[in-house]
């Protein structure tokens, strides 16, 4: 697959852009669950990783894919699931606990 | 064939809108959840398409498929394991892992490309991003083990400063920026390669072990941009887009991160990376504050300023997490919200260790996230606070902050001393990491709690309990 280096760049940049715009307006409540969804997001690295066992055809190019894919594989499955483990507890109100009885100003 | 690879760009293409539409429903807690799936359904589809496009084009060996099938299901397993495992306290070590494993990878992509048999004719459009990749990676691989070790109580978690520390730091990005140089020149040297790898894996071990426990959350956060961009370096040696897109995502994220815990904290980014004042993790327990005289109060009369409170701002900080006494806090925040009192957690920015650690800690204990709120929008409020119970938090309740002259002069703090009474459940007089006094603690509205934050919110639980009963 080849890609010429100034629509790299390109892809580069906007992609920055677009990412300081979307996450500067994520709340510091979720900051947390931001980072590590943004760090399955780096897994993709994974889809580098299949590229590159394709490509190896020796055992230290079998060696190091085997560590690429197992590295890319934890990255991507852990932090979807520790995200999502996260989210979930983020409740609005008291699970159990009847209307109204705290009540806030903006519910 | 080519109309496969062309569904799999489109496909592509739609992973990466998935992940910016995901990221961009993280702006609620409400719809967070939602994005995150989002993403991962992205990512899924991702994945599936690289499996169709590598099947139908015959490209991987049967050695290759029993590889990759083999370290996904390893890879895979050791992560939904530690996922599900891992306590909330313990989220910045498992960050950082994560952060290790992506940086080791993007590293390795450079790698396997420089060790193929046709690497000495690869034009340097494809080795200058395999230097930086294989640069940044390496020592985002061995920077964030070193910080999930300080984290975890492993690696020694105050600042590991050794004699010419930063003299083998130089050498070292001389000798990676100089084999980098070298790499470009022969992409086909195994010598310069091993040079390179070696040379930035050992500087990112000096690079954070001279760092403190209390800086980690500025680290995480720019070791989580180094990722990013060494994910985005291994697009350009592969020419993949959606690793670039990805890659710059999460760059921007992790710098955003790392510029919002700097400023919280004070500090510029380069004073930390080269060490700076008393960043240890231990607080001094000695020194008793100088000057005004200190408030000592019981559990009881604090449990009863709490049950006749019509508005109560909680300011937790790490010492209440340290002490796992966050059920506490939250049992206690419900009994008085039961009793019709309103209950706000005040959340300062580097309260917990990794940015906003503190509200997953308390979103653990139940506590609802309408309670959790930032320190612009609760700063105006304490004025109206009948009662704001500090536990844990020290420097970031300092008033000092606001005058010139001391170390934390100019630090972003919550307006605690402008509530109308005060109670601080703490130890002992003990300074934070900042080492000077607080005076908030001898402002005469301030009421001084003595005890270990898990037993004083349970007597405190108990006495508010007989009140309102």
């Amino acid at each position: 697959m080849s890609l010429d280096l100034l629509t790299a760049v390109t892809v580069f940049v906007l992609g920055l852009l677009v990412g300081f715009e979307v996450i500067s307006k994520v709340p510091s409540t979720l900051h947390t669950p931001l980072m590590s969804g943004a760090n399955a997001i780096h897994g993709i690295v994974l889809i580098g990783a299949m590229l590159i066992t394709a490509a190896a055809r020796d055992t230290v190019g079998y060696a190091l894919a085997f560590a690429a894919v197992a590295f890319g594989a934890m990255n991507v499955v852990g932090g979807y699931a520790v995200t999502d483990r996260m989210l979930q507890m983020f409740k609005a109100r008291l699970s159990g606990a009847p209307e109204g009885v705290n009540s806030h100003g903006e519910r | 064939m080519a109309s496969v690879e062309t569904a799999m760009r489109y496909v592509l293409l739609g992973a990466a809108a998935c992940f910016v539409l995901g990221l961009h429903l993280m702006n609620h807690p409400a719809r967070a959840r939602r994005g995150n799936q989002l993403s991962a359904a992205g990512m899924t589809a991702a994945v599936l398409a690289a499996v169709v496009l590598l099947v139908s084009e015959g490209a991987i060996t049967t050695t290759g498929w029993i590889v990759f099938v083999t370290a996904a299901a390893v890879g895979a397993t050791a992560g939904l394991y530690t996922a599900r495992r891992v306590q909330m306290t313990a989220m910045p070590q498992l960050v950082s892992l994560f952060n290790a494993v992506g940086g080791g990878a993007a590293a390795l992509l450079a790698v396997t490309d420089l060790l193929h048999p046709g690497a000495a004719a690869l034009p340097a459009r494809v080795t200058v991003p395999a230097g930086l990749d294989i640069i940044i990676g390496a020592v985002t691989f061995s920077g964030s083990l070193i910080a999930a070790g300080k984290l975890q109580g492993v690696v020694a978690s105050r600042p590991v400063v050794f004699r010419g520390g930063r003299a083998a730091n130089l050498a070292l990005a001389l000798v990676f920026g100089g084999s980098a140089a070298w790499v470009v020149a022969r992409p086909d040297s195994p010598v310069a390669l091993a040079a390179l790898v070696l040379a930035a894996l050992a500087f990112g071990v000096t690079m954070v072990l001279p760092i403190g426990g209390a800086d980690m959350p500025v680290v995480i956060s720019m070791l989580n941009a180094f990722t990013g961009t060494a994910v985005a370096m291994g697009g350009f040696v592969l020419g993949e887009p959606s690793l670039i897109v990805a890659g710059a995502l999460v760059g921007a994220s992790g710098g955003i991160l790392t510029k919002l815990m700097a400023d919280a904290m004070n500090r510029s980014i380069p004073n930390i990376i080269l060490g700076g004042f008393g960043t240890g993790d231990e607080t001094p327990a000695v020194g008793a504050a100088g000057g005004g005289q200190v408030r000592a109060v019981a559990a009881d009369d604090v449990a009863l300023q709490l049950a006749y409170a019509g508005r109560v701002i909680v300011v937790p900080g790490y010492g209440l997490a340290a002490a796992q006494a966050q059920h506490e806090l939250a049992e206690l925040g419900n009994v008085l919200e039961a009793h019709g009192i309103t209950v706000e957690y005040a959340i300062h920015p580097v309260a917990g260790r990794m940015p906003g650690h503190m509200n997953v800690l308390l979103a653990e204990a139940k506590v609802p996230y309408p309670q959790l709120k930032e320190m612009d929008e609760i700063n105006p409020e304490f004025p109206q606070a009948d009662v704001a119970l500090v536990v844990g938090a020290n420097d970031v309740t300092n008033p000092a902050a606001r005058r010139r002259g001391n170390p934390i002069s100019g630090m972003p703090i919550l307006d605690v001393d402008r509530a109308k009474s005060i109670v601080v459940i703490k130890r002992s007089m003990g300074h934070g990491y900042a080492g000077i006094d607080n005076e908030l603690y001898t402002d005469p509205k301030t009421g001084m709690l003595f005890t270990d934050a898990k037993q004083g919110l349970a007597a405190l639980l108990a006495a508010v309990r007989t009140f309102v009963a």
